[in-house]
């Protein structure tokens, strides 16, 4: 079965008689009054969600919360021209107050809040602004202690960024006046608050960088002091611009900051190389007092001097320990070299050729003894010899025939002895030798 | 000796003090160093009794290039 379907676009009686049809424009128009004449300027608080920054410089996002379990939401914009009122960093989940005024845009029948002035919910914008600057800056290591510097001990050249016309130049000239003035100060003015003073400093450091590449490795600038006197957290807040920050972290020479005063820490503190409580302090770091040095001086010049005599006593140590072995050294060279001296003069007079001689000369009479007893020997030799024959000979003494009775004759004419009577004539004379005396014959006969 | 800085002269006056103290020089060379070190220390006395300040104002001339002003100068165009 097919029912009957009522015709719903069919007007109504009611309708019929006083229907009023709005174009989308007059509705929306008709809104926009009510809306924007009803609430004027307002403040909202909410938490910021969606929030969206757009290439033309007007950011949109929503407000929103959640009471008694209901949530609701608000479109918010804030155009460009009243961004850069805003010093923090707006972000999802933030919690803000905000005035401005509600507005509807026609051609997507929206409302939104257009916010002339926001702030962080509990604390003062500048204040978020910095913690935010300070959390990222810190995120990539701007703070980080191995990134600083060491400060120069007495600096010759101290360049400082600050007002000409500030208390921070004052007070570290005052400084200089006191201690010791041996150092030259290049001061690179700036404004330190107001519109242009971040990009002033941030320049100024860069300028003093700049300026170190002309210079020759004795003659740059060692140090820098960047600050200013004290004033509100507004006066300061170039100092905590990231710019500023940015340009102390890529200084390649020292950074001491000098801010305000001791209470203030800003984040160019954070950055530098070293923070000082005030700018005089600053000064004091690097400007030292002249008695500290007259000390200093005095210590090392006495220090040097007392080094000194104490080398040349343990010089003069040396060289008596030295010549006490030289002493040591040369005796057992020379009794060494007399020692050989003797063993050669001894080998030497056993090679003298008069030595040889006297060796010869004994060797000769040695010779001459032998000969000498030899000779003896010879001599009583034939001695004993001659005196046998002697001894024979005597036993042939014809005297010793005579003297048993013989006898010899001999012819007187010529002295032969006769052995045969015919070797005689008659008449002859013969001599007959007999034991005692001669007797002389004459031959009478012979046989 | 020609003009020295006094932080340098101070420096190199400790520098001569350490070498002295480690003790392994030649009697010349500890003659040489002393004598040195004298005189650095005499310069340096003389740099604190005779120090003046310096003060310059670093500013940029119209072509971009550094420049330094005294700071009384300075003072007087503001």
């Amino acid at each position: 079965m097919v029912e009957s379907i009522p015709d719903l676009f069919s007007p109504g009686e009611e309708f019929k008689n006083n229907r009023h049809v709005f174009t989308v424009s007059e509705i929306t128009r008709e809104i926009k009054t009510l809306l924007e004449g009803s609430f004027g300027s307002i403040w909202v608080e909410g938490e910021v969600s969606n929030f969206i920054a757009s290439s033309s410089g007007h950011w949109y996002f929503s407000l929103k919360d959640r009471v008694d379990g209901v949530d609701a939401l608000l479109s918010a914009a804030i155009f460009s021209r009243a961004t850069k009122d805003v010093k923090f960093k707006l972000e999802n989940g933030l919690k803000v107050i905000c005035s401005g005024k509600i507005s509807v845009y026609p051609p997507h029948g929206k409302y939104s809040l257009i916010i002339e002035k926001i702030e962080p919910k509990g604390i003062g914008g500048l204040q978020l602004a910095l913690e935010q600057l300070k959390a990222k800056l810190e995120k990539e290591g701007l703070f980080s202690v191995e990134h600083k510097k060491p400060i120069p001990y007495l600096p010759a050249k101290i360049g400082v960024v600050t007002s000409l016309t500030g208390a921070a130049i004052k007070d570290i000239l005052k400084v200089l006046d006191r201690r010791f003035k041996d150092a030259q100060i290049i001061i690179n003015p700036v404004k330190v608050q107001g519109e242009g003073a971040k990009e002033e400093i941030a320049q100024a450091i860069e300028d003093f960088n700049c300026l170190n590449q002309g210079f020759s490795a004795g003659e740059k600038v060692e140090v820098l002091i960047v600050g200013r006197g004290g004033g509100s957290i507004e006066d300061l807040w170039a100092f905590n611009e990231e710019i500023v920050a940015r340009a102390i972290y890529n200084s390649r020479i020292p950074v001491i900051s000098a801010v305000g005063h001791e209470r203030d820490v800003t984040i160019a503190d954070l950055v530098a190389d070293l923070r000082a409580a005030t700018p005089s302090v600053a000064a004091e770091l690097v400007i030292p007092r002249q008695e500290d040095l007259r000390q200093r001086l005095e210590e090392l010049t006495t220090s040097l001097k007392q080094d000194f005599s104490d080398a040349v006593i343990s010089f003069r140590g040396q060289v008596i320990d030295i010549v006490h072995r030289l002493q040591i050294a040369a005796d057992h060279a020379w009794e060494i070299s007399a020692n050989r001296l003797g063993a050669n003069v001894k080998k030497l007079s056993l090679l003298n050729p008069v030595v040889k001689l006297d060796l010869y000369q004994i060797k000769l009479q040695d010779l001459a003894r032998q000969i000498y007893v030899r000779a003896q020997h010879f001599v009583s030799l034939k001695d004993s010899v001659f005196k046998g024959m002697i001894e024979s000979l005597s036993n042939l003494n014809p005297l010793n025939i005579l003297s048993r009775g013989y006898s010899v004759t001999f012819r007187l004419s010529d002295g032969k002895i006769i052995k045969d009577s015919q070797s005689v004539s008659m008449g002859e004379e013969i001599r007959t030798k007999v034991y005692q005396g001669e007797i002389t014959s004459k031959v009478t006969e012979v046989n | 000796m020609a003009e020295i800085k006094f932080e340098e002269a101070l420096k190199k006056l400790e520098k001569i003090v350490e070498d002295l103290e480690n003790g392994d020089l030649s009697l010349d060379e500890a003659l040489k160093k002393y004598q040195e070190g004298i005189e650095l220390s005499r310069a340096c006395s003389s740099k604190l009794d005779n120090a003046k300040k310096k003060i310059d104002v670093l500013v940029k001339n119209k072509k971009g290039e550094f420049e330094f002003k005294p700071l009384n100068e300075t003072k007087s165009e503001e």
